[in-house]
């Protein structure tokens, strides 16, 4: 079953086609990555699935419903959640924090409870620490549980964004170069958890630089250039594919 | 322990000008601590809440004065109508970022102003309004000592709620807000709403402080809505600390305190007062109590 169809999808800024005419859809319970040289539209592409920005042209389908145009909030409650490229992390919070704000939807967010610290409140408060706890573990954080987000270093904030996305417990899962800017070691751990994360029943949406680790984890392959899907398939398909040797490598290659 | 201070304060009035001066400094405080809400907490800006303030203050003298409404409704009323006032207006203009912002307050806060003051069939124009005093189910709280303590217990009850709400799913998200909006939506955080939420509630808790102000003072003019206060406002939470409940407080406590401590050296009060600010935004950019908080814990600490 596709979780997620995305139908001739194009966006413009200004006359530059950004993503132009894409149509691929992913398969629940996969690891599908979306891979292409700088600005081939990677980005754009997860800015238009999310709802960060909306399409020019063509649509957007999760779970058979039509999201295109809906706010990022909306589809969160949906079931889809998603990590950024340059981090979007709330240095204003602690680390944990950060992920409890990832399980917003699953908690009592009335008014006047919260203002009151009514038990009822309170107490689902104390099961989400916990739960948030588990995941920055998941992820790998342990030692940055009682941590400021601000003093924590880039490879771990990457998988803070991880643990917060997860906390929002999502169908699907969108993450924009998780490894980017990190070293071998740390991306082979990112690597780990994105296959515990799959493993955890996630459809992963993964868009990644770092060919070794999208060869390897994934079940699935888009390859975008200047927008327009270069090719599709298996890992084995997409390395084999002219097009896509022409494009990393160049046409003498 | 804030609860403590209040109560032990007075031990070193020595006589009914200090509960005056404390009174103020506590409603300041109120002010304040709703407003770091917005500024400190969800990282948007106003520089319009001392024209809700002065709409809770008017609210309650016309309510109360032409109408003759029971000043505990007319407080309410006051408010419930400055909270709807400020989500009309909050709804479009918190779309706006930084200068943007600043600037659409500072609009609202400018015609409320104005309006007070021309409109002066209803609101006595420029000449002001007197009022009586607060009396509620045949209390009346009248002089400087008894405001003191109904004022300090008010001040509590607000620091309380404060501290609730930002340890609470609706604190972390205004919180989040102001680290990442896009961060927040995309995990379900409905932005544009919790800025409103804040919005309305700073404006609330200014009306509020607003009509007893009115009240306590007997008689108002349309310049406590003024620009000035209102950058008066902002100065005290940036000078206490943003993002800290309590250093809102103290900042507040500390501009209402320094003219009179100044009133000695009158002719300078405003220098001081901006070379306080200049010297906060350089050498303490995060206010007064988160600096002091984070030295002694560097200190403490031994790293």
């Amino acid at each position: 079953m596709s979780l997620l169809k995305v139908e001739s999808l194009s966006k413009e800024f200004g006359g530059v086609h950004a993503v132009e005419n894409l149509t691929f859809s992913v398969e629940a319970g996969h690891i599908h990555s979306i891979i292409g040289p700088n600005g081939a539209g990677k980005t754009t592409l997860f800015n238009l699935i999310t709802g960060v920005y909306t399409p020019s042209s063509g649509r957007v389908l999760f779970q058979d419903r039509l999201v295109s145009g809906m706010k990022p909030y909306e589809l969160a409650a949906m079931g889809m959640s998603r990590t950024f490229q340059n981090l979007q992390i709330f240095f204003n919070m602690k680390a944990i924090e950060n992920v409890m704000v990832g399980s917003h939807l699953h908690l009592d967010r009335r008014f006047l409870p919260s203002l009151l610290r009514l038990p009822t409140v309170t107490r689902k408060d104390r099961e989400c620490r916990a739960s948030c706890a588990g995941l920055m573990e998941f992820v790998g954080l342990n030692k940055y549980l009682d941590a400021d987000a601000a003093s924590m270093p880039y490879g771990a904030l990457k998988r803070l964004e991880i643990a917060r996305a997860l906390a929002a417990k999502p169908k699907i899962l969108l993450l924009d170069e998780p490894a980017a800017g990190l070293n071998a070691t740390e991306s082979r751990e990112i690597d780990e958890v994105i296959k515990r994360v799959a493993a955890s029943g996630i459809t992963v949406v993964l868009v990644e630089h770092d060919m070794k680790m999208v060869m390897g984890i994934s079940d699935q392959i888009t390859a975008l250039d200047y927008g327009r899907k270069l090719a599709e398939g298996t890992p084995a398909e997409v390395r084999e594919n002219p097009d896509v040797v022409n494009a990393y490598l160049g046409a003498h290659a | 322990m804030l609860a403590i201070i209040i109560a032990s304060a007075p031990l070193g009035f020595s006589n009914t000008y200090f509960y005056d001066v404390g009174v103020n400094a506590m409603f300041n405080a109120i002010v304040c601590v709703g407003l770091n809400l917005l500024i400190g907490y969800a990282g948007q800006i106003s520089l319009g809440h001392a024209g809700f303030f002065a709409l809770g203050a008017y609210g309650s003298a016309i309510l109360t004065v032409t109408y003759g409404v029971p000043p505990i409704v007319a407080m309410l009323l006051s408010a419930a109508v400055v909270g709807l006032l400020a989500f009309v207006v909050g709804r479009p203009i918190l779309k706006l970022k930084g200068h943007y912002l600043a600037m659409a307050t500072l609009g609202i806060g400018i015609i409320i102003h104005i309006v007070l003051k021309t409109e002066s069939k209803i609101t006595g124009g420029p000449d002001g309004m007197s009022l009586d005093n607060f009396s509620m189910l045949g209390f009346t709280i009248m002089g400087d000592r008894m405001w003191y303590w109904v004022s300090g217990v008010l001040l509590v009850l607000t620091v309380w709620l404060a501290l609730n709400l930002i340890d609470s799913p609706v604190g972390r998200a205004l919180r989040a807000v102001h680290g990442s909006e896009v961060g927040a939506e995309v995990v379900g955080v409905d932005t544009s709403s919790y800025k409103v939420l804040v919005f309305v509630v700073s404006a609330v808790f200014a009306s509020i402080v607003g009509s007893l102000f009115a009240h306590k003072n007997g008689f108002i003019t349309p310049d406590i809505g003024s620009f000035f206060h209102s950058v008066e406002l902002v100065t005290m939470v940036v000078l206490g600390g943003m993002a800290s409940i309590f250093g809102a407080l103290i900042g507040a406590v500390i501009l209402t305190l320094l003219p009179q401590i100044l009133a000695a050296v009158e002719q300078y009060e405003a220098m001081i007062l901006g070379a306080i600010m200049m010297g906060t935004m350089i050498f303490m950019p995060k206010g007064l109590l988160p600096s002091i908080v984070s030295s002694v814990k560097r200190l403490g600490g031994g790293r």
